[in-house]
């Protein structure tokens, strides 16, 4: 069983002059859950379609279930299911009848796909809205529903390109249930998220990606403790007394504080021992007659994550994703999504 | 695990079953675009509505006038009728590249193209279920010619000839539609881009007017642009007796041999052009 159902060496993928990815390597191992956690435009979903044989590769070797991207992309997608970030599902068709649809075109018989459709429905909680077009579900459903529709050919590698985004809090936790719920049943799978918390939650590695690379590898609470654990956020009420407090902080974390002079806002990395370091920060700068408007203790996000690994924060990075849309011509077809959502 | 994988690769399908696959897939989306109609009627009632009013305006506001360049004996609606039919049909097949265009942009495009079905599927799919919706619109343009006027006249093998006829040539046409969505992929540019080439083409043609009341320089075009062809050919299949004398140019078999060729001749273009296309979207 301990077989790598993805391996990735060295992909790269140029959209004009920019590289989308640029030596890219990944494994899943079969039954596991990874998770590639990046800003827009690192090359998650590049990644995704190359291994899904919607895009070819510029070089570099990828196999998803022992078949070769290009050379077996027929084969592959038998043993695949994609669900993408927008649910492509057909809005005029009922739930059944989108996912009889992908069943009959995944090769089952009629009566199989109309049986696996029905099953995969009363599993997502769709049984009842089953014979309703989707025009008429919300946008919960239609994920769910998307989703279902890449399980009809209950495929060994599924692969999820952003599944939660854009979905309101209920909703995301609703898929979260049902994505780890999925998992138990042995589906190898590979989630491609800009949350933290998502990945958290879901994979059993974490493979942070920027600039079309895979730049950190890890468990959830390996990648943490990159970080330094918690993190924790002050805001000085009188910007003027931003070095002041900052001097009375500074050396309290296993790591260096942060310093935003505009808005007065001071972030330090406290490892472990974070209500200790609060307590003792709170004293200092009471100490120091330093009035807060804010502090507070919290688990690390991407950001952090980031600024941690490469020194720069995730909003300087949407370039290639841009360039990678205008070249495929989908930068329209996003904006118009963005538009209806 | 490696043994099971190299059985999978072994076990691919032979030629047959792969075309037995390829034409039920291509099937399954057939059925699937055409539910769309059942689903969402206004789609078929607008594209009916148009041509109805192209019947009505040239047949009662500007038939008066173009029916006295005809030759004699010839009325103005049994050369109209045959004019629509291709023109209706040239007009319905921008309806390819719109929905082909509308399915990428929604990802659908993506979802098939990572199942394991034929990749000729979509490209088929799509132009058959509207070969079918065209089927539909001729048979009520006909019930509407016959309504203000117009009649099969040479008979009903003929009859059937000019509604097969019709309907290739709008088959034809979605192919050149179907490159042009997949190619500019945004519903909005297809629809505006689908009316720069065939206004010309089916304007200046003899679609709805004699080609000899044009001036010397548009006759060049109008005689050379296969529009015109076929809209002769429905002619001289809607219309009794000897087509020489009504001014078509040509005989019966030699009008109808043009027209064979021009449709082979932009399918042999445009249906290599639209798989590539569509193998590019990626």
């Amino acid at each position: 069983m301990e077989g790598s159902v993805v391996v990735v060496e060295q992909l790269t993928k140029r959209f004009g002059h920019v590289w989308a990815l640029a030596g890219l390597d990944l494994e899943v191992r079969q039954g596991t859950v990874v998770g590639l956690l990046g800003p827009n435009g690192a090359g998650k979903t590049t990644t995704v379609r190359i291994l899904a044989t919607l895009l070819a590769p510029d070089s570099g070797r990828a196999t998803v279930a022992g078949f070769d991207v290009v050379r077996d992309a027929e084969a592959l997608r038998s043993a695949i299911g994609l669900a993408g970030q927008f649910a492509a599902v057909d809005e005029n068709l009922t739930g059944l009848e989108n996912l009889e649809m992908v069943g009959r075109l995944y090769h089952l018989p009629k009566a199989e796909a109309r049986r696996r459709a029905r099953d995969v429905l009363e599993r997502f909680g769709l049984a009842s809205a089953s014979g309703r077009t989707a025009r008429t579900y919300s946008g919960g459903m239609r994920r769910r529903l998307d989703l279902g529709a890449s399980l009809v050919g209950r495929p060994q590698v599924l692969f999820l390109d952003e599944p939660t985004t854009g979905l309101d809090p209920r909703s995301r936790l609703g898929l979260w249930e049902i994505i780890r719920e999925l998992v138990q049943d042995g589906t190898s799978l590979l989630l491609t998220t800009q949350y933290l918390e998502e990945a958290d939650r879901l994979a059993d590695r974490i493979a942070v990606i920027d600039g079309g690379k895979v730049i950190a590898e890890g468990t959830a609470d390996e990648l943490k403790s990159r970080v330094g654990g918690e993190v924790l956020e002050l805001r000085v009420a009188d910007r003027a007394e931003v070095a002041r407090a900052a001097g009375a902080v500074i050396g309290l974390g296993p790591g260096g504080a942060q310093v935003d002079n505009a808005s007065g806002d001071i972030t330090l990395p406290v490892g472990s021992d974070g209500p200790g370091i609060l307590a003792e920060a709170v004293r200092r700068l009471d100490a120091e007659a330093v009035i807060l408007a804010d502090i507070q203790l919290r688990r690390p996000t991407l950001d952090d994550v980031f600024l941690t690994l490469t020194g720069h924060a995730t909003e300087a990075e949407p370039m290639d994703g841009d360039a990678e849309r205008a070249t495929s011509g989908r930068r329209s077809r996003r904006r118009r999504r963005e538009r209806d959502r | 695990m490696s043994a099971k994988l190299a059985e999978r690769t072994a076990a691919r399908p032979g030629v047959i079953r792969r075309i037995r696959l390829a034409i039920a897939d291509g099937l399954i989306l057939t059925r699937r675009n055409l539910l769309h109609y059942v689903r969402v009627p206004t789609l078929l009632v607008f594209s009916t509505v148009q041509p109805v009013m192209f019947v009505l305006l040239f047949r009662f506001v500007f038939g008066g006038s173009i029916g006295r360049a005809l030759p004699p004996g010839l009325n103005y609606v049994s050369y109209l009728m045959p004019g629509i039919f291709v023109q209706t049909s040239i007009f319905g097949a921008t309806a390819t590249g719109v929905g082909l265009a509308e399915d990428l942009g929604k990802g659908i495009i993506d979802r098939f193209r990572s199942l394991p079905m034929a990749r000729s599927a979509v490209l088929a799919g799509r132009t058959t279920a509207d070969l079918f919706r065209n089927l539909v619109v001729v048979l009520l343009m006909t019930s509407v010619g016959y309504l203000v006027g117009f009649r099969f006249q040479a008979g009903i093998l003929f009859a059937v000839l000019a509604v097969l006829l019709a309907i290739g040539v709008g088959w034809t046409f979605s192919w050149i539609s179907a490159t042009i969505g997949l190619l500019l992929k945004d519903v909005e540019s297809v629809q505006a881009a689908s009316f720069v080439w065939i206004f010309p083409l089916t304007f200046a043609s003899s679609v709805f007017v004699p080609v000899d009341t044009m001036p010397g320089w548009l006759q060049v075009w109008a005689k050379a642009d296969p529009v015109s062809v076929w809209a002769n050919t429905l002619r001289s299949f809607t219309l009794p007796g000897d087509p020489q004398t009504l001014n078509l140019g040509s005989s019966r078999l030699a009008l109808a041999l043009q027209s064979g060729l021009w449709v082979a001749a932009i399918l042999a273009v445009f249906v290599p052009l639209a798989i590539r296309a569509y193998r590019r979207t990626g």
